[in-house]
């Protein structure tokens, strides 16, 4: 523990710490452009200048400076503020005086800092450089000129993303920032390069000449679209919602998210279901809020529970989740799902859906078997997350599916359920990998589970777990261990699972309605969200769409009751781990549109059997109060574990890939323009490449 | 990117000839293994000989892949360096040192008279794609500035006339010997040694210059890969 005295106040740092982190623990300020503390150091900026003794009577860049016993750093003497002052005057010789008409105003270290440091007027007549701008694809602007070479965004992209595109080229004033050949920077991080830059070099191009950002609203609520539930701050002006950011969460994302959490918001512009539809003569007109509920309530008071059914879609926050599945069993039906890919995964046992190792455990782990998933599209912030671990060095790396590139060195072991068979009776060599490991990982993917034999996988899955001591108790050199883990891709799954969203006695699954409802058995199918299933096999069911975007469902309804998308409504997000997460409300929904939980809430009074809550405080308090675990919020409980899955044949059809295009998954970000710019350049592409290539 | 394009004209092709290959393998076997990245600056430059002084993308790409990089980490190192040619140069590149020691021993000379007698400005090179000119920085012989490199070979002390004598010479294909275009020993004075006069005939302080075959052109010497 060096010991060191900052400004005359003394700290002890961990070993390894830096001055600057030395001086941060301290409380004084350190400016800087270069340094982050997620990326290596370089050392290149020159702005954390500091005067430290012992040593050479010169100002020192105190970001890659080690902390040492017995140091005195000064941050404030007088020659740390003329070396600070100097390093500014340097910087902005060639930095265009932009600002007016550069995206970055307002929120720019540069700018910030040139008011602390600059001087009020520049002393060189000198013409500036200019550098022609790069191409780096539909999501990010390049204003080159106003680069300033810190290579936060070189170090990001090779360091996190997994992506050796970028560079430095050239040296000194010939210096560039570039992709290889202009390229657009394929990786599904690259909006997280827009943050890091510290100038406006790098900026968001759907956002561009947007919006200046004292002019917006930030809401502080949660990503959906993926499982991870990536913290993200939501800027609105007025009721549209003009960009994403992420929010600071280590145990989530850290400080990235992916491009599709960022940009996917235009989608909440287009396609909106703004008033309720009724379906007259094959055509869905619009109608009142009144008329519309009677119809339904019409048709659920002539039929029985077992006739009706209700599936939940993979957006949906739990509060209606929850009023839906109350909505149901007051009517009697049994007939509910929230798994609309048809996962075999069942409510009983909270770990046997649970991410149990929780995601910042990845950082724990020697030894990872990947099942069916690939955790690049599915959660990129999560794959991530396992490069990080990966480059610390020390972690093995298998899968059992299809092999993708997942920026670190994975085995691949086999396809299908016939390589996880030998893992688990234990004559595949990688058991033995496992069973040496101290904390060894198994992540199961949907493309596992959502087979028919996707229980008999399920079951393989918890025996490797057993047989390869993944399920640790603490003890007194080590806490608890559960390496079983699922990796959900839908936001609402856990929630879902959580609250029992799942056919009860006798009741039916996704599968089971869809067939149900096509062979006449069922009646009546409530789609809340629910986009992904088979419409055409609903037959002549009625069926109800309650959503936000004109998709799938809405194109197949009878009835289409608009509803919020998740920056229009308060809700709880439960995360792959089982985190259960507060989103809050940006903005209003659009047109006649209302929060989830008040159209559920509505029509139930127009059915005859309201139910027991006037609001959303009231609601979730009837939530917590059937399953305490939504009263936790940012908490994850460890998981008791127990026997699930059922042991059985498998097909050898290979594990597939849920996600095709990582770019449109759902909904809203189906109806994204920058999305589909995104699929066109980075999916159909590389599709379209024939084989002469590499 | 502008002053780190590629040529126009690229190759569709390149691949190290057998020998260099089997250079470039002892190369990267002097690194330990996995580091084998290190050996970057020695294979392009053996790509750079092997190809008419200058790397086409397709080589840049060829030293990536047989050094498990990625492509644009070797395009930093190839534009970090002046002596990497992203373009093609003549068959005598002129790297004219203009850098502080050479400027006051009059290095403008030396560009005046480039310019007058071949046409070029810096980064310029002439039509019949004998000679291209590039200003370079220190070159490490202020003893005996100014100096101007052709290709591999340093000629010293040039002044106006010793540039115009030099650039004639190389446009006959008969490059005069390296060296000082004075003809003063070394970085000896030009009036003789003054000092340690009596170590000259006995010692091995004082080396003659070797006589250099006018015949033997630097531009079409074979030359070292690099290895020393």
């Amino acid at each position: 523990m060096p010991k060191l005295t900052v400004d005359g106040i003394e700290v002890d740092v961990p070993p390894g710490s830096t001055v600057l982190q030395a001086c941060e623990a301290a409380g004084a300020e350190i400016p800087r452009f270069c340094y982050h503390e997620r990326l290596s150091i370089a050392g290149n900026c020159r702005m954390c200048l500091v005067e430290v003794k012992p040593g050479p009577p010169k100002p020192q860049a105190s970001c890659a400076l080690p902390a040492a016993d017995n140091q005195e750093v000064f941050t404030d003497s007088e020659m740390v503020k003329k070396a600070r002052h100097g390093v500014m005057e340097f910087l902005l010789i060639n930095h265009p005086l932009d600002c007016p008409i550069c995206d970055q105003g307002g929120e720019c270290d540069l700018q910030d800092q040139a008011m602390g440091y600059g001087h009020h007027s520049s002393r060189y007549t000198e013409n500036k450089r200019a550098v022609e701008d790069k191409h780096m694809g539909p999501l990010i602007q390049t204003i080159m000129t106003r680069c300033i070479h810190c290579t936060r965004c070189v170090r990001f992209s090779t360091e996190v993303a997994g992506v050796t595109e970028m560079g430095l080229l050239g040296r000194g004033e010939t210096a560039e920032i570039t992709t290889y050949l202009e390229k657009a920077l394929a990786s599904e991080l690259s909006g997280n390069v827009i943050d890091l830059c510290p100038v406006g070099a790098l900026t968001s191009k759907p956002y561009a000449f947007v919006s200046r950002p004292w002019e917006l609203k930030k809401t502080e609520t949660i990503d959906v679209m993926d499982a991870v539930g990536s913290n993200i701050r939501v800027d609105t002006r007025g009721s549209e919602v003009l960009r994403v950011l992420p929010r600071l969460h280590d145990d989530v994302n850290e400080e990235w998210i992916s491009d599709k959490a960022r940009f996917a918001c235009d989608g909440l512009k287009r396609q909106r279901l703004d008033r309720p539809y009724l379906r007259r003569d094959g055509k869905l007109v619009p109608v009142s809020w009144p008329e519309a509920f009677s119809t339904v309530a019409e048709q659920m008071k002539a039929l029985s529970g077992e006739a009706m059914a209700a599936i939940a879609g993979d957006l949906c926050d739990a509060e209606s989740m929850f009023a839906l599945k109350q909505l149901m069993t007051s009517v009697g039906s049994a007939n509910i799902d929230c798994r609309q890919d048809g996962a075999k995964l069942d409510a009983s046992v909270r770990a046997s859906y649970l991410f149990n190792a929780s995601i910042a455990g990845v950082e724990d782990a020697d030894a990872i078997l990947l099942v069916g998933t690939n955790p690049r599209w599915e959660a990129p912030v999560l794959n991530a997350r396992i490069r990080k671990r990966w480059l610390e060095g020390g972690l093995t790396v298998a899968m059992v599916g299809t092999p993708a590139d997942l920026t670190y060195k994975v085995e691949t072991l086999g396809a299908g359920a016939q390589t996880l068979r030998e893992i688990a009776d234990g004559s595949h060599s990688f058991a033995e990998v496992l069973k040496s490991a101290k904390k060894p990982m198994v992540i199961l993917g949907m493309g596992a589970l959502v087979r028919e034999d996707g229980a008999a996988v399920l079951a393989m899955a918890r025996s490797i777990a057993e047989g390869c001591g993944m399920i640790q108790e603490a003890s007194e050199d080590s806490d608890a261990w559960n390496g079983f883990s699922v990796l959900h891709t839908a936001a609402s799954r856990v929630a879902g699972l959580d609250m029992g969203f799942v056919p009860g006695a006798e009741g039916k699954g996704v599968a089971g309605i869809v067939a149900g409802a096509g062979s006449g058995e069922i009646k009546f199918v409530y789609l809340l969200g629910a986009d992904e299933i088979d419409m055409s096999g609903l037959g002549k069911a009625f069926v109800v769409y309650q959503g936000h975007h004109g998709d799938a469902g809405a194109h197949r309804a009878d009835v289409v009751l608009p509803g919020a998308a998740y920056t229009e409504k308060d809700g709880i997000y439960v995360n792959t781990e089982g985190r259960a997460q507060l989103a809050l409300q940006a903005s209003f929904p659009p047109g006649e549109a209302r929060e989830d939980w008040k159209v559920l809430r509505a029509l139930s009074e127009a059915v005859g059997k309201a139910l027991a809550y006037d609001s959303a405080t009231a609601l979730r308090t009837a939530l917590v109060a059937a399953h305490g675990s939504f009263g936790a919020i940012d908490q994850v409980e460890p998981a008791s574990w127990g026997a699930f899955g059922t042991a059985g044949e498998t097909s050898d059809a290979p594990f597939g890939q849920v996600i095709e295009n990582f770019y449109m998954t759902d909904s809203i970000s189906r109806c994204s323009a920058v999305m589909a710019e995104c699929t066109e350049t980075f999916v159909t592409a590389k599709a379209e490449r024939t084989g002469t290539e590499e | 990117m502008s002053g780190h394009a590629f040529a126009e004209n690229q190759p569709d092709s390149f691949s190290f000839t057998s020998e260099n290959e089997a250079k470039a393998d002892g190369l990267i076997a002097k690194y330990p293994a996995g580091r084998q990245a290190s050996a970057v600056i020695p294979l392009l430059d053996l790509a750079q000989r092997q190809h008419d002084n200058w790397l086409p993308r397709v080589a840049i790409e060829a030293v990536a892949k047989k050094l498990d990089m990625a492509p644009i980490r070797v395009l930093e190192v190839v534009t970090f360096y002046t002596m990497f040619n992203l373009k093609p140069v003549g068959k005598y590149f002129l790297q004219a040192c203009t850098t502080t020691p050479c400027w006051l021993r009059g290095s403008d000379e030396m560009m005046k008279c480039i310019k007058d007698k071949l046409g070029l400005d810096n980064h310029g090179a002439s039509e019949d794609g004998m000679f291209s000119l590039l200003e370079v920085e220190c070159l490490g012989g202020c003893v005996n500035a100014p100096i101007l490199q052709v290709n591999d070979d340093f000629y010293e002390d040039m002044d106006y006339d010793a540039t115009a004598e030099l650039l004639e010479a190389l446009k006959q294909g008969k490059p005069p010997p390296v060296g000082s275009m004075k003809g003063r020993n070394m970085s000896e004075s030009s009036a003789g040694a003054t000092s340690l006069t009596s170590l000259r005939e006995t010692e091995a302080a004082y080396v003659p210059r070797p006589p250099k075959p006018a015949a033997e052109a630097p531009a079409e010497a074979p030359r070292d890969g690099g290895d020393s």
